[in-house]
């Protein structure tokens, strides 16, 4: 076996560290709060009861903006930020 | 056609969430790791300019009074001085790290502008203490930019300054909440509404 094969393969095995876990976990994190928080207080969802509301009102969904933060940060941040960290961590 | 006011706020809010988590991560990895990509290294800094060019629409269209109106043109002057000057030093136009201190006097002009706009006591109604809880957590909060001048790579101070703003968007996500701590404590403040 070639060491230097061993040795990737425990880097590609290794535990990722807490830094790594809490950028992975913050934004489903972020979404979650929005679920939990459109359970809790459902009428701060206008769509629920959308008859007779105007655009600004049917716009304004806080619980679901909460939830998008979360996924836009899962998606556009969070990816690019545990490549580089795992990198960093890697010393290469 | 204009969104209400709280939904302003609620708007406002997402942004601070958003910023408030960025920053927390950016504590979490490190200034270094953070900017190994230059957009990254721009996002809360020109979302903190943009918010702050965003408030001067705000002040024109959604103040009533003119104490109500120079508050909101304060923070939009504060809040683009303090991304601006971090913009400079991303960008490597600004050299001295006294720059820094354009965040916690953001913050202090803010968390003053908020209490002294508020011209009711806590519990007049929902407004009012939400003006004296975001005032006070504001102005307490400038202590973390402040340590953040002296203490670059504090994560305490760096972490603290992220959750402040992640506050801030609660206690926004918090206008027109129908909670019974924030419904119309006063018969002086009129009908409650939603």
């Amino acid at each position: 076996m070639n060491a230097e094969l061993a040795h990737q393969l425990d880097a590609k095995t290794a535990q990722p560290t807490w830094r790594v876990r809490v950028v992975q976990g913050l934004g489903p994190a972020t979404s979650l709060g929005g679920i939990v928080w459109a359970l809790v207080q459902p009428y701060r969802i206008t769509l629920l009861h959308p008859h007779a509301q105007g655009f600004w009102w049917l716009f304004s969904e806080p619980p679901l903006w909460v939830l998008l933060v979360g996924v836009v940060f899962a998606l556009v941040v969070a990816p690019g930020l545990i490549e580089d960290l795992e990198d960093a961590e890697g010393g290469r | 056609m204009q969104p209400k006011a709280e939904m302003v706020h609620w708007m406002f809010a997402t942004g601070f969430l958003f910023v408030g988590i960025c920053l927390f991560c950016e504590a979490i990895v490190g200034q270094e790791v953070w900017r190994r990509r230059a957009w990254r290294a721009y996002l809360w800094p020109g979302l903190a300019f943009g918010m702050g060019v965003l408030m001067w629409p705000v002040m024109t269209f959604f103040t009533n009074s003119a104490i109500h109106m120079i508050a909101h043109g304060a923070w939009a002057q504060v809040m683009m001085l303090a991304g601006a000057a971090e913009l400079g030093r991303v960008r490597g136009k600004l050299k001295s790290d006294l720059w820094l201190l354009t965040v916690p006097l953001a913050l202090v002009v803010s968390g003053t502008a908020f209490l002294v706009h508020e011209q009711n006591p806590w519990f007049f109604q929902r407004s009012a203490f939400l003006h004296h809880l975001i005032g006070w957590t504001v102005l307490g909060a400038a202590v973390f930019p402040l340590v953040r001048v002296f203490r670059r790579h504090s994560v305490a101070a760096n972490s603290g300054f992220a959750l402040t703003f992640v506050v801030l968007a609660v206690f926004l996500y918090c206008d027109r909440d129908l909670a019974p701590v924030f419904g119309h404590l006063s018969p002086l403040a009129g009908a409650p509404h939603r």
